[in-house]
């Protein structure tokens, strides 16, 4: 498509997996709407999917979406709104396939085309990949990937924009894909309905910023917000984000008329700051943005004019997201009542690990913390008040040895007989005992991603 | 010249990227920037959370927000899913920074009082749900 003068609307309706479930449809109903984005992926849900794929080959991805999408497809079809998201996690395949009978038993038959991206997974490939001389070092640590390489549950590069263009420009409707950036969902039909040059650095870079601004949902519209926050209205009916984008790159960010929430030049710029490294250097695959050359602006209720942004040159490489099984992990409670309860419950924490160090049992970690006191801001909080009237006991162990958390788990319950007085709060059962599925951070050259990458467009 | 919790002066967001927190300042006013610029250096930061950071304080400039971003390595634990930290995200680093203390001349202290807390006496609103 040419470029235009009007503005595109691109808003979002997920902001992680798991997010408000009725926020897609407000956004598709309460108003006027181009394209929908969803992101359902964070750094550790990969390997949660992959995890699911091994069980069961047709899983692997955000199964929610595809209930949500029979749900709303008939008013996208309807009101020509087009969907990208990154739901497909490790098989986009069978997410398309999924969507595709949504979208005949949503009755869109005929109306509608489903795009899908694949080729980001490099599990199958790793092995090649490493004998090619791609050492995938981890970024924070400079460890190559060799030294854990057994231990890999997932693997997949970061993708940009180019993919989500090339399945709208052939026409789908919605497109779904595995590992693509956050951002791309919004940059890319942004990119494709203004025909940016891929060089266009500086809007390419506006684009980005509007993605990071919708990546999380009602982050930027009310949800999370610090500012005066009690005067925040209808937060049970919160609007999500929409940026309004002219083809100059420079975009509003809105909400629906009569939706709950908030959006100021506050809100937003707290939402910019989420997450946020160097600012004068955030990568993505398609452009590196300058998010000090942000300038915000009011210009009506509930819209904020964004401007101004600069970007320069991508690099060379993709960020590629490994990870990779390392241990086990549990985490329990109780609560102490008055009086004396933090005493009660750091006694109890004490009288748990004598017990486990009896029974020979290893950990690479054992952690205290009383919530209700010191379990988010430290030592800042200092000793808590002789007359506290309760706290709760939250004990945590991990370990490579499988047996001595699932040990630590059973010990738990048992402190209410046998441990300090006073103590209640232990009826949700013993601890779930989790496998550790650390992030690994990589780079990789993007020659050896980008051919790969497949494009295809399916008729519902 | 006056002590006050930096919570009256500016309001922050934070997160997480491995094992790193950050924590974004942005100034209730513009024209309190520049004393945060001043008085919120990487070293009092460090100084602020003692143990809980482990490894450097960064800070990043941003004129254009009225914020600075500040990168706290080694504070959350080893990050992610290894993590045993209820905070394992880092989401509340934010307001564990706005209560350091911070300098300011007698007449800022006096703009400021109250500023980022619920106004005396105010509760939600309960009606039919109570």
């Amino acid at each position: 498509m040419s470029s235009t003068d009007r503005t595109v609307r691109v808003g979002s309706g997920q902001g992680f997996w798991g997010d408000d479930p009725d926020a897609p449809v407000r956004q598709v109903e309460r108003g006027p709407l181009d394209y929908l984005m969803m992101d359902y992926l964070a750094e550790v849900t990969m390997s949660i999917m992959q995890k699911q794929r091994g069980r069961d080959p047709a899983a692997g991805y955000a199964r929610d979406f595809v209930p949500l999408m029979e749900r709303i497809f008939p008013t996208c079809v309807e009101r020509s709104v087009r969907v990208v998201t990154n739901a497909g996690g490790v098989n986009p395949e069978g997410c398309a396939e999924a969507l595709v009978e949504a979208g005949r038993k949503a009755g869109v038959s005929g109306q509608a085309k489903v795009g899908l991206v694949t080729g980001d997974g490099l599990m199958e490939r790793l092995d090649e990949l490493l004998e090619q001389g791609h050492e995938l070092r981890n970024m924070e640590t400079g460890e190559p990937l060799s030294t854990i390489r057994d231990s890999v549950q997932s693997a997949n590069a970061y993708i940009g924009a180019g993919p989500i263009v090339k399945a709208l420009e052939k026409g789908a409707d919605v497109v779904v894909t595995g590992r693509s950036t956050d951002t791309a969902l919004t940059y890319g039909p942004l990119m494709h309905e203004f025909g940016w040059a891929t060089d266009d650095w500086n809007r390419i870079a506006s684009g980005v910023i509007a993605g990071h601004i919708n990546e999380c949902g009602a982050q930027c519209t009310g949800g999370n917000c610090m500012i005066d926050w009690w005067e925040i209205p209808h937060m049970s009916d919160l609007g999500f984000p929409i940026v309004e984008v002219s083809p100059d790159g420079s975009f509003v960010v809105t909400k629906h008329d009569g939706t709950g929430g908030r959006v100021t030049r506050a809100s937003v710029a707290e939402q910019i700051l989420y997450e946020m490294g160097d600012p004068t250097d955030y990568i993505t695959p398609d452009v590196i943005a300058d998010f000090t050359t942000i300038q915000l602006d009011e210009v009506g209720p509930d819209r904020v004019r964004v401007h101004g942004i600069q970007g320069s040159a991508a690099t060379d490489f993709l960020k590629v997201s490994i990870a990779y099984s390392a241990g086990w992990k549990a985490t329990g409670t109780l609560t102490y009542g008055w009086p004396d309860a933090p005493q009660k419950a750091r006694a109890a924490a004490r009288i748990l690990r004598e017990r486990l160090d009896r029974l020979g049992f290893e950990f690479d970690e054992v952690r205290t913390e009383l919530v209700g006191w010191d379990s988010t801001h430290g030592a800042l909080v200092g000793p808590p008040p002789a007359d506290i009237p309760e706290v709760q006991l939250r004990i945590g162990v991990r370990s490579e040895d499988r047996a001595a958390v699932e040990r630590f788990s059973r010990e738990i319950a048992p402190l209410v007989l046998t441990g300090p007085p006073s103590v209640t709060g232990f009826a949700g059962g013993r601890p779930r005992v989790q496998e550790i599925m650390a992030y690994w951070p990589a780079l990789i050259r993007k020659e050896a991603v980008q051919p790969h990458l497949v494009v295809e467009v399916k008729d519902v | 010249m006056s002590r006050i919790q930096l919570v009256h002066l500016a309001h922050a967001r934070s997160g997480d990227k491995g094992d790193t927190a950050n924590v974004g300042i942005i100034a209730y006013e513009p024209e309190h920037y520049d004393l945060l610029v001043e008085q919120l250096t990487p070293d009092r930061i460090k100084e602020h959370f003692g143990p809980m950071v482990t490894g450097e304080v960064e800070r990043f400039e941003l004129p254009n927000l009225y914020a600075l971003n500040f990168l706290l390595h080694g504070a959350l634990d080893g990050g992610g899913t290894m993590s045993l930290m209820n905070d394992a995200q880092g989401k509340v680093f934010s307001t564990a920074m706005l209560r350091m203390e911070v300098e300011v001349p007698e007449e800022v202290a006096e703009a400021v009082r109250g500023r980022g807390r619920v106004p005396e006496g105010w509760e939600p609103e309960q009606g039919e749900y109570v």
